[in-house]
């Protein structure tokens, strides 16, 4: 259904893209059901939906990378089947992906070149590049290495390489996960000139003020079915979400918790850059009390996986530079730390939070064993480790078979709702997460954030080091940036902005705003 | 006593069938695949050629035939690594068991037996010795200037991004796979038929081992390649010279001086990559990994 209050004069603009009936089954799953829905030119539309919901597999098969079953689809009137990404390149679709598909040794110019069908000859290519992105205000320097870049100046790459093809539909999947929000602005600005230039834009993002901010319209998907339409501005944050999950989000509760004793201490902490790659950590200071959240932002790369790895053990200081209740742990291993109640929850989820071929049960005992005697004399306790995994999947809703299904079968919002609640069950003392939400639909991230609040309430510290700035301002009472190793003084999150925060960040690389 | 130009020869002689394998080796990898089969496929390619070259008496066919047997070797690895997804390292050093193997099994009736000879090139050089060198040059010309060796090295540098932008990942490589057995089938005929002229069992005595540290050694490079393969042959033309010349080491010392001079250098320059921004130095970003195709 269509609503009224439209922004734009739809019946003046014509159809770029339209989907017919599209459906996709994978083995087990009906990845989309009678799809249907049509890009308008010039507008920019986006697709919302939690992880699961069918966003993915929808442009993959617009983009030629997967084939639908049923249904038809066309492109400027004309019926649209691709059959590789080329094809449909040559037709006027590109995509600009979740995960950057970027070639790290190379430079811009050659992965501009690789995602062209007939790329003009190298110094022609190189001068269109410099002409195209100063023109879109993304200046590029064509012979630079990948590797050398920022996240955002990779996502120029990727915008460019599309332009350079003229491209009638642009499609868009998460755009935003890893840029600053200064970054974020000028990507929408660069959009918007786009679309009025006759583009038509596919938008996918999980960030709902972000598509009320800059979507025309929105298609949301939910089991692979299109459930609804709308103006995303028509409607609060709130609503979005739940015509995403089909029912009444709760509000996040923050209310009841109390500022106790100073817990955690770190104390001028220096550590050297890890073996090989990483980022040193200089000076770092910081303490937290029970009942308080304490929020770390900062671009990824700027020293989180290395300060969690320096709380959690895996990295050693000085024993005075990191205290729980006043003892020293600096120097104590993983082990003793849990034993002393400091608990950590890494960013990667698969392969350093979890085992990947390890069954729950099997991933419970690698942190909770001491905690939960789940060990006793060196022999694990297979029935309490059992019953532990059951309880972290009930009171966290994670949807898996039950505790012997293996981690890596779990999609990733689950298995973060296991890896978080695995850690909240053994009441921890001070718990830190990394990137507690990256890529969770927002169902699941509610319910993570509320385990959060709710073990801060009870008395735990928590420190949430993130790259999603909402998030940040939602969860924690101060805020501290962390910026090549270096931890900024922490301010009261209560009144800042974003401008501020992102002047915090430091994440500015020599940004410019699109001139139009 | 030692003649500057024609030691320049025999190095040049010696240093060709690493420079063959070596520069297979190097395309291999920068398609995003270590195939350690280098050894198995040189043998292969030495039975093969030498075998050739003596039933026709033409040793031209016979390196046509060691390109061919060394390719087709090469898509047994090709078979179980880019179709079955078998592990790279232990599927390579598989191939290298059965090359010996199948080599020194099929090779027992040529023992003894000369090779048919083959005609000099300009300048004395051997036609082999040239083509080698001039492999060189359009290497590195394919690997850097080619739209073909970009999307090579955009499928070895990060296969999930080329598959994305729809390029065939596992059609690449197998090409490539391919084009490494033959390079390596030709370097080994080039010890049988050019340089030991017979055939003996396990002839090629670590040469295939040699050409893979080559790679690493020259960064994944083309003229990094004919570097290191010039080093592997002087100290071995020097080796051999200082044995003739009656110096009073050991020859078991002598004889492992190239081998020392190959390692000594691979392990100043992880040194220096280890310190070095990037880990791994040049190497290919999905090196030695399997793609698997989710479609």
């Amino acid at each position: 259904m269509t609503q009224p209050e439209v922004v734009r004069a739809e019946a003046f603009r014509a159809e770029v893209f339209r989907a017919d009936g599209i459906g996709k089954s994978y083995p087990g799953v009906r990845a989309n059901d009678d799809v249907s829905f049509a890009v308008l030119q010039g507008e920019i539309h986006a697709l919302l939906g939690e992880n699961g919901a069918g966003k993915s597999t929808l442009v993959k098969m617009i983009y030629g990378l997967v084939r639908p079953d049923q249904g038809q689809m066309a492109l400027n009137g004309q019926p649209h089947h691709p059959t590789d990404p080329r094809e449909a390149r040559a037709s006027g679709v590109a995509m600009v992906f979740q995960h950057f598909s970027l070639f790290d040794a190379l430079t811009v110019a050659e992965n501009i070149a690789l995602g062209m069908e007939h790329p003009p000859p190298r110094r022609e290519l190189a001068a269109r590049i410099t002409t195209v992105s100063h023109e879109f205000g993304l200046p590029l320097n064509p012979s630079r290495r990948i590797a050398t870049l920022s996240a955002g100046e990779r996502q120029r790459v990727e915008i460019i390489r599309c332009l350079l093809q003229n491209p009638r539909l642009l499609i868009m999947d998460e755009p935003t996960s890893v840029l600053t929000p200064q970054e974020a602005e000028l990507l929408f600005a660069t959009l918007r000139k786009l679309a009025d230039q006759g583009t038509a834009i596919l938008y996918i993002s999980h960030k709902l003020e972000e598509i009320r901010a800059h979507c025309d319209r929105a298609t949301i998907l939910r089991g692979g079915k299109v459930v609804d339409s709308c103006n995303p501005r028509a409607h609060s944050a709130r609503e979005l979400a739940a015509m995403m999950v089909g029912g009444e989000m709760r509000l996040i509760d923050r209310t009841g918790r109390q500022a106790g004793d100073v817990l955690l201490q770190v104390n001028d902490l220096s550590l050297p850059v890890p073996t090989g790659e990483g980022t040193a950590l200089k000076n770092v200071s910081l303490s937290l009390r029970a009942g308080e959240i304490l929020g770390i932002g900062g671009v990824a790369g700027n020293g989180q996986e290395e300060l969690l790895a320096a709380l959690s053990g895996e990295m050693r200081s000085a024993a005075a530079a990191v205290t729980l209740d006043g003892k020293p742990l600096g120097a104590a291993s993983p082990e003793q730390r849990r034993k002393a109640g400091l608990l950590t929850a890494p960013e990667d989820r698969l392969g350093h939070a979890a085992v990947p071929d390890f069954s729950l049960t099997e991933n419970t005992l690698l942190t909770a064993g001491t905690r939960k005697e789940l060990v006793r004399n060196g022999l694990i306790d297979h029935k309490a480790a059992k019953s532990y995994a059951e309880q972290v999947i009930k009171d966290f809703d994670v949807r898996t078979p039950g505790p012997g299904t293996a981690a890596r079968a779990l999609s990733g919002g689950n298995l973060q709702k296991f890896v978080i609640g695995r850690e909240v069950l053994q009441t921890p003392r001070v718990l830190v997460v990394n990137q507690p939400t990256w890529g969770v639909d927002a169902g699941a991230a509610a319910a993570v954030r509320q385990a959060l609040l709710d073990l801060a309430r009870a008395g735990a510290g928590v420190i949430v080091i993130s790259q999603d700035l909402d998030e940040l301002l939602e969860l924690s009472d101060r805020f501290c940036a962390l910026n090549e190793g270096r931890l900024s003084a922490p301010r009261p999150t209560e009144g800042l902005t974003l401008d501020e925060i992102g002047l915090m960040l430091g994440g500015a690389h020599g940004m410019e705003v699109a001139s139009i | 006593m030692i003649d500057p130009i024609s030691v320049f020869l025999l190095l040049l002689a010696a240093a060709t069938p690493i420079l063959f394998a070596a520069l297979g080796e190097l395309v291999v990898e920068r398609a995003g695949v270590l195939n350690l089969g280098v050894e198995g496929m040189m043998i292969t390619g030495a039975l093969a050629g030498f075998a050739a070259a003596h039933a026709t008496g033409n040793p031209f066919i016979g390196f046509a035939v060691a390109a061919l047997a060394g390719a087709s070797v090469a898509m047994l690895f090709a078979i179980l690594t880019q179709f079955l997804l078998a592990n790279q390292v232990a599927s390579g050093l598989a191939l290298t068991l059965f090359g010996l193997g199948l080599a020194a099994l099929f090779g027992k009736p040529l023992e003894g037996i000369k090779a048919p000879p083959m005609p000099i090139g300009p300048l004395r050089i051997n036609w082999i010795v040239w083509l080698g060198l001039l492999m060189v040059p359009l290497i590195w010309w394919f690997l850097n200037r080619s739209r073909a060796g970009l999307i090579l090295r955009g499928v070895g540098e990060n296969h999930d991004a080329a598959d994305a932008l729809g390029y065939n990942v596992r059609r690449v490589r197998i090409a490539a796979i391919a084009f490494g057995g033959a390079m390596a089938g030709i370097g080994g005929a080039f010890i049988s038929i050019s340089i030991v002229l017979q055939w003996t069992e396990g002839m090629t005595a670590g040469a295939g081992w040699i050409a893979l540290a080559i790679v690493v050694f020259s960064n994944w490079t083309a003229l990094g390649v004919l570097a290191g393969a010039w080093l592997f042959g002087g100290v071995t033309v020097l080796q051999l010279r200082l044995q003739a010349a009656g110096v009073s080491v050991p020859v078991q010392l002598l004889s492992m001086a190239p081998y020392l001079a190959t390692i000594i250098v691979l392990v100043l320059i992880s040194a220096r990559q280890k310190f070095s921004h990037r880990a791994g130095g040049a190497a290919p970003g999905s090196l030695g990994q399997n793609f698997h195709v989710l479609r």
